[in-house]
């Protein structure tokens, strides 16, 4: 329903260069990428608020690459929400109704606009300034402001990187149940690859303004493509490697495949929540148990990073914090490093 | 709670003392100098009272004029990037670095006979010279630049992204304008308009090369100051600086922010 086909933004400095992408009706989407990649400046293009150099912006089949703004019927709602700071919440959600009456009475308009209050909580908050509302309570009305108007698009750039953590979840789960309630079609720009996992069907990897990968976001996440795209999405076990029939070569390491193609591989990559750091040799591990030193083991919260070496290589596992103090896993400790041929992916 | 003084805030603070002393001793003196008397004598008096009116008129027309005309100036160096904008940025700060007299000149010679301008006002009927249309002209060119840099800096103030939503949920550029950056402004352009009339209302070089006559209240004092001496021309002066006080007063009380 959106396509954008060999798209363009030249700047002096910066370009967004030949972005193909298609997003179905209905489909939640993801733009990822690291901070200064173009995410939000092709978000903006497609909003119609950045000049797009090249290529073409169809909505529904109608191309929109020239049109204003007003015109093409995209929502967008910016990291910093942007609130209209001299109305209220409710003048605020209603700010854009007036501008399409043409295509919506009064009627479903309200309508709309009182469904959109009951799904987000927001009855409590009508009637207060934007300027005393929590950051979340400001984020659904954002939402509520974009989503009256009954764009054909949603476009969400970082929703969540204002917000405090523990408010996040929330929002999370907001956009989850607006978009399988209002089967509304979004493209969210982010970094996270966690809030993709969450709410994202497919997504996009972009980097320094090009798109690196595009596809389901459990594809992405389980068989990246490229090597940023492998270290985007966490892969910290990355090694260059030569393959001969079923195992990689990693220094003076063979790491076993199993039955694979490997022509033009050049990277194995094995995900850290995929390898098991034990004091014993595991007897259950079909493949890889590899001898190992342990070098170090921090807690980081929900879990343990565990980093072991090996003929110059360096593993990092993640446990769970309550396996750590069992095993007792403590630097230059020995211990030994396993994992299945399925959890290598070759690049 | 003692409080150590730097020597750095010791400075500030006595720097300070200077520049105020400095600004307010002399009005003080002209504002104590005259009596009672001839300060009421001075209020009842035709001339004078026509001459600030029409000062206070001219510099109000300016600044209307500047609301009108600069807005839209304004709104541009905000918001948009383009080649040459600096240079325009400068121009537009050109009034303030000029010789206000040369300004009156300036404007004198594309105004007089012989100039394309100057003929094309002349058969419109519009006279410059010796005319409150010619004053009022003056006064926008020496104010204007005080209210383009207020508003700019006022447009820019509101984040561009506000308006990119504002045109995502169906508004037009216009209509954006009207519904939130002017609603958003509204305090940036009165202060513009205070800053412009306040440069306007005081200008003297400028309009007595263009209009001796009808005079305004800053000629009137020099003329009362040339022809009487000072003792003259400081009534005037006071009632000037107390009418002006007032208007500006009111017109901040106006555009303060209303408090949450």
């Amino acid at each position: 329903m959106i396509e954008l086909s060999n798209l363009n933004i030249e700047f002096a400095d910066f370009a967004v260069r030949d972005i193909n992408l298609r997003v179905a009706e209905g489909e939640f989407f993801a733009l990822l990428g690291p901070t200064g990649a173009g995410k939000t400046l092709v978000l903006e293009a497609i909003a119609g608020v950045a000049s797009v150099t090249r290529g073409r912006i169809t909505v529904r089949g109608k191309d929109v690459t020239g049109l204003p703004p007003e015109d093409r019927g995209i929502g967008i709602v910016y990291q910093d929400l942007g609130l209209f700071p001299h109305l209220n919440a409710l003048d605020n959600i209603r700010y854009g109704l007036r501008y399409h009456r043409d295509a919506d009475s009064r009627a479903s308009q309200s309508e709309r606009v009182d469904r959109l209050v009951e799904l987000l909580g927001l009855n409590h908050l009508l009637k207060r300034s934007v300027h005393n509302l929590s950051g979340g309570e400001k984020q659904r009305i954002a939402l509520a402001r974009c989503l009256a108007v009954n764009p054909s698009l949603v476009l969400l750039d970082e929703p969540l990187s204002s917000l405090d953590v523990n408010k996040r979840d929330e929002v999370l789960m907001l956009l989850k149940d607006l978009h399988e309630n209002l089967q509304t079609t979004f493209l969210m720009v982010t970094h996270e690859f966690s809030h993709v996992m969450f709410l994202a069907q497919r997504a996009a990897i972009l980097n320094a303004g090009r798109l690196e990968q595009v596809g389901e976001v459990q594809d992405i996440f389980r068989k990246p493509r490229t090597r940023f795209v492998a270290e985007f999405v966490g892969m910290k076990n990355l090694w260059p490697a030569t393959f001969e029939r079923g195992t990689a070569q990693v220094n003076d390491l063979s790491i076993h495949l199993g039955e694979r193609d490997t022509v033009g591989r050049q990277f194995v990559c094995i995900r850290p929540e995929h390898i098991r750091v034990t004091r014993d040799r595991p007897a259950a591990v079909n493949g890889n148990v590899i001898p190992a030193t342990i070098t170090s083991a921090w807690n980081v919260g929900p879990y343990c990073e565990v980093t072991a070496q090996s003929d110059g290589i360096e593993f990092r596992a993640f446990l769970t914090e309550s396996v750590l103090p069992d095993i007792g896993l403590k630097r230059g400790m020995d211990a030994f490093v396993a994992f299945d041929p399925d959890a290598v992916h070759c690049l | 709670m003692i409080r150590s003084i730097t020597p750095f805030y010791a400075l500030a603070f006595s720097s300070s003392l200077v520049i105020a002393a400095f600004i307010v001793i002399p009005l003080l003196e002209m504002i104590s100098q005259p009596s009672l008397g001839s300060l009421l004598e001075t209020a009842r008096d035709k001339d004078v009272l026509r001459s600030i009116w029409l000062s206070v008129y001219c510099a109000g027309m300016a600044a209307f004029i500047a609301l009108i005309l600069g807005t839209p100036l304004a709104y541009l160096l905000a918001r948009r990037s383009f080649i040459g904008k600096k240079f325009v940025e400068s121009l537009i700060d050109l009034p303030i670095m000029i010789p206000h007299p040369v300004i009156g000149i300036a404007i004198l010679s594309l105004a007089g006979k012989g100039h394309w301008l100057g003929d094309l006002a002349n058969m419109l009927g519009i006279r410059i010279m010796g005319s409150v249309t010619g004053i009022i002209v003056v006064l926008t060119y020496v104010g204007l630049p005080f209210y383009v840099n207020t508003v700019k800096a006022g447009f820019e103030a509101i984040p561009a992204r506000m308006e990119h939503v504002s045109r995502s949920l169906g508004a037009s550029l216009g209509q954006t304008f009207v519904r939130l950056t002017g609603p958003l402004a509204w305090r940036s352009m009165v202060v513009g308009m205070i800053m412009c009339a306040a440069r306007a209302i005081s200008e003297f070089g400028a309009v007595i090369i263009v209009a001796y006559h009808p005079m305004t209240a800053p000629v009137m004092i020099y003329e009362r100051f040339t022809a009487y001496g000072l003792a003259y021309s400081q009534p005037v002066a006071v009632w000037l600086i107390l009418v002006c006080l007032v208007l500006f007063l009111l017109l901040r009380i106006m555009s303060r922010p209303i408090k949450e």
